[in-house]
């Protein structure tokens, strides 16, 4: 088998059809990671023995069990779990060091979810330390590298997961996306990466970032995996008052419907200042193919755009210097003095916001402008169905490039965090190669239509079929 | 009070609820009967990483409750909020609590002095329990959690209290209200209910507040409060005299020495940084939801003890000492009606109810089990004026003292020889009826 090229559907066809055992599979992968790991620091904590004695278990199910695979949707699929998701006796650190032996005693409701589909837990995934970053070095570990170029960042913060998929030591990675985390890995690492509509996948067990940002979502090589997964993932918890009772679409039936007639809005502003020439054209060709479909593209605004850093980078500090107030050394063993560099950035700026005689004129503030960006796309979805454009600005960039201009860092974010903001959903599809390296296309879409954006990412990816590009890079 | 000096207290009173779980997550809400530390905890009453609250919808609807039984208005529209600060007992390194948008918020309780105005009454969680003690000769803190998270509500009052008098009768009246609504047992012993007072002193003739207040906190008794207070307008009156303001403080009670003393100065004063809880979306009560709530507020404490005032003649001094809840004030009103349709007197009943003369179990009997007791102990038996005389006359013959003390005006004497007499005859005979008889054979 090839795992640089196997997809969650491939696999399990031929599980079922007795092409290779789990065993072998789960194997397989390990036998990657250990070849490659070492050069790209995709995992921070390995579940090899556990993971071989559940893979021969779902061994004996598929032979017992003839319906073993209607009822356990994702059986034997190997799954590298971000390290912000709890799981249940496996080190979780948030990649951080403050809590780096850290051995939750509880799943995370997704963790769960998956592990009823009859997943295999890899390991758990390098990423910046508590979700803060857009490249993966903030990392309190080694920093992620990028399979398609060892020399470039894989994108972050669910960068471990996302190089992770991409160098095939799993066929799935779960990832959070508070700004960027799932699309912009998933874009750097040419991957199917899905920012879910805020409620739409349970967020309990998952250590909280910001938590009115953060959403739970995942990467796939293509666009039938990704569904695949979210119809497992997606759903209302009761232990999560946020999530929604709105009924989980089937977004693996709704593949191959044809988009005629489909209005695709291209934001201006997202065309502007700071796009990469060659990112831009990448796109505009890849909008030619939605054409071909019967899609029609027209301009539109989203005016308020340009405050959307600036009230992502108040509103997100603020819950972030909130939320790991609980990091305070008396639990977990760490003290704070080991909160790394970004984090206490984030911590100062939120406690700053968030004090009495600044509260108004920052936080208050930033979340009437969160209203105004929510609503430009609530206007926006009057005239078109989805909004189309690029993930990032720019290529994946160079190890060390940018972690001394943490500004220009955030800038990464600039058409991913105003997505965040309103709480619709987004995904990122493989766009192309601009000088070998990939370029990520985001579909946004209208809060719960998550069925028409793996509708159109689908078509376009039959098409194109970009995913076939692997990384070239040897193993061993 | 004093001639030159009016004090001006504020209070702030902390009770928890009695909800079977807790405020914020499904674990057991019952931290005092715990047989040990830390066994009604689950991730998110710990604030282990990634663990999220889900709100108690009883906890919401006891706080409104309560909120309406104090006349208070109702924000159809409210949330929770996250107030911050560092304690070891608090695991998520803030509380949720509610700032901007108090579920409840003006209403009114009545005191002997004066009304007293309610500014806000809150839902929050609780913290977890420090417990200092020695560990293998070391000295160490510990923390239960089994408190961690159970609902806790805030009554604030407006600083409408002008003496130490006031307070107590004050705090004593919202527990009996609280417990009339059988939202909280109120134990002030083990930290169920926990009073604070803000303290300040204001020259007499003056509109303005004063320039400072003093907060006295977590006091656990009701003579406490009282003496605690007398301390403080005793001490800041000492520090005004000399032309000095009382620092604005928080302090604590010993009630050893009955002294006040400094437990954190202004200069530590926290800075919360509220803001509101995105894991918890906002609560709106609609018609619907609001009306139950509403309709499941009982008849005022007030009304009940007027009303049976006026209906059965019973003294106010009297009902407020026979219940606590409204369900047990509902059962009284079952009796007293069975026992006005048969004609039997209610203040009698009451009478003998709380001098334990009567021995009924009010709240586990049913209501005729009840009246036939009480029949049965007050019923006379069938004899004869007959019989009667002549076992007087045996009486009179064996008591010659008695009836002798009785005719020089020794009225009391008539009571041992009705004693007697009863005893003789092994009955139970009108008091009156007999007197009446002994007083007509020994003339």
């Amino acid at each position: 088998m090839d795992l640089l090229e196997l997809t969650i559907k491939d696999a399990s066809e031929k599980l079922k059809k007795g092409v290779f055992s789990c065993s072998e599979l789960i194997k397989e992968c390990f036998t990657t990671i250990k070849k490659n790991d070492k050069k790209i620091n995709a995992f921070l904590t390995l579940n090899e023995e556990e993971a071989l004695k559940k893979a021969i278990e779902r061994d004996e199910m598929i032979k017992s069990d003839k319906e073993i695979f209607n009822k356990k949707p994702l059986l034997g699929i190997p799954v590298a779990i971000k390290d912000l998701y709890t799981t249940k006796g496996i080190k979780t650190t948030a990649g951080s060091k403050i809590i780096k032996d850290y051995s939750p005693p509880f799943n995370a409701t997704v963790v769960k979810k998956l592990i009823d589909a009859g997943v295999i837990i890899i390991g758990k995934t390098n990423q910046d330390a508590w979700g803060h970053g857009s490249s993966g070095e903030n990392t309190d570990y080694e920093p992620t590298k990028n399979p398609y170029d060892l020399s470039r960042v894989p994108g972050g913060s669910s960068s471990g997961s996302g190089a992770a998929v991409a160098y095939g030591a799993a066929l799935v990675g779960t990832g959070t996306d508070t700004g960027s985390s799932v699309r912009l890995p998933a874009g750097y690492c040419n991957l199917v990466g899905l920012k879910p509509t805020y409620g739409r996948v349970s967020r309990y067990g998952v250590i909280a970032m910001a938590s009115s940002f953060d959403t739970i979502g995942h990467m796939t090589k293509t666009v039938y995996d990704n569904a695949k997964v979210l119809e497992v993932t997606a759903g209302l918890d009761p232990y999560d008052s946020t999530t929604f009772p709105i009924k989980v679409g089937q977004y693996t039936k709704v593949l191959g419907q044809n988009i005629k007639g489909l209005k695709i809005g291209l934001p201006k502003e997202y065309f502007v200042r700071g796009l990469d020439n060659k990112i831009n054209n990448s796109i505009k060709d890849s909008l030619k193919v939605l054409e071909k479909f019967g899609a029609i593209v027209k301009e539109v605004s989203l005016p308020h755009t340009n405050y959307a850093m600036a009230a992502y980078y108040i509103l997100v500090p603020s819950e972030v210097s909130s939320n790991l107030s609980r990091y305070d050394g008396v639990r977990y063993g760490g003290t704070r003095e080991m909160f790394g560099a970004e984090a206490k950035r984030r911590i100062m700026l939120g406690s700053y916001t968030l004090s009495s005689g600044y509260y108004d004129a920052y936080y208050l503030k930033a979340a009437k402008v969160r209203t105004l960006i929510k609503q430009d796309f609530e206007k926006a979805f009057k005239e078109i169905d989805i909004l189309i454009g690029p993930t990032s600005p720019t290529s994946p960039f160079k190890l060390g490039e940018k972690v001394d201009d943490p500004l220009q860092m955030y800038l990464s974010d600039i058409f991913l965090c105003p997505v965040n903001l309103a709480g619709i959903p987004g995904l990122s599809v493989p766009s192309g190669f601009v000088d070998e390296l990939p370029v990520g296309m985001q579909i946004i879409g209208p809060q719960f239509s998550e069925e028409l954006l793996y509708k159109v990412a689908y078509l376009f990816e039959q098409e194109t079929q970009y995913y076939k590009i692997r990384p070239k890079f040897k193993n061993g | 009070m004093d001639k030159k000096y009016q004090v001006i207290i504020g209070m702030e009173v902390h009770a928890e609820l009695k909800t079977h779980s807790k405020m914020f997550c499904g674990c057991k809400n019952d931290p005092f009967h715990a047989e040990k530390p830390n066994i009604y905890t689950c991730p998110a009453c710990l604030g282990l990483p990634g663990a999220l609250p889900v709100a108690n919808k009883k906890a919401i609807e006891w706080t409104v409750m309560l909120g309406l039984a104090l006349g208070c208005k109702i924000n159809k529209f409210s949330k929770f909020d996250r107030k911050h600060y560092f304690y070891p007992d608090l695991p998520k390194g803030y509380q949720i609590s509610q700032y901007d948008l108090p579920f409840c918020y003006d209403g009114k309780v009545k005191t002997s002095f004066g009304p007293v105005g309610i500014t806000r009454v809150h839902l929050e969680e609780d913290t977890g329990k420090l417990i200092h003690q020695k560990v293998d000769g070391r000295n160490v803190s510990l923390i239960d959690f089994n408190r961690s998270s159970v609902p806790l509500i805030e009554i604030v009052t407006e600083p409408e209290i002008y003496s130490s008098a006031q307070a107590k009768e004050y705090a004593k009246k919202l527990r009996q209200i609280i417990r009339y609504l059988d939202i909280s047992d109120c134990d002030m012993e083990k930290g169920g209910m926990r009073l604070e007072a803000n303290i300040s002193l204001q020259k007499k003739g003056e509109t303005e507040l004063p320039n400072y207040k003093v907060e006295l906190k977590n006091i656990n008794s009701f003579r406490f409060l009282e003496r605690g207070i007398e301390y403080e307008i005793k001490r800041q009156k000492e520090i005004l005299e000399a032309g000095k303001t009382p620092d604005q403080e928080t302090r604590g009670y010993n009630s050893e020495k009955n002294i006040t003393y400094t437990q954190r100065s202004k200069e530590n004063a926290a800075d919360y940084r509220y803001f509101p809880d995105p894991d918890l979306p906002p609560i709106r009560f609609d018609d619907k939801w609001f009306g139950e709530i509403k309709s499941s507020v009982p008849e005022p404490l007030d009304s009940v003890f007027n009303r049976w005032e006026k209906d059965y003649k019973i003294d106010k001094k009297l009902t407020e000492l026979l219940f606590e809840t409204a369900g047990e004030s509902k059962k009284f009103d079952k009796v007293f009606s069975g026992l006005s349709d048969q004609k039997l007197p209610v203040d009698k009943f009451v009478n003998a109810i709380v001098n334990k003369k009567l021995s009924v179990d009010i709240f586990g009997e049913k209501v005729e089990e009840i009246i036939n007791t009480y029949k049965k102990s007050v019923q006379v038996d069938d004899v004869t004026d007959e019989d009667l005389k002549k076992i007087i006359t045996k009486i009179i013959k064996l008591n010659p003292k008695a009836v002798e003390d009785l005719k020089v005006g020794k009225t009391q004497s008539i009571n041992f020889l009705v004693g007697q007499v009863m005893c003789e005859a092994k009955k139970k005979i009108e008091f009156n009826r007999l007197v009446k008889l002994i007083q007509e054979l020994i003339k």
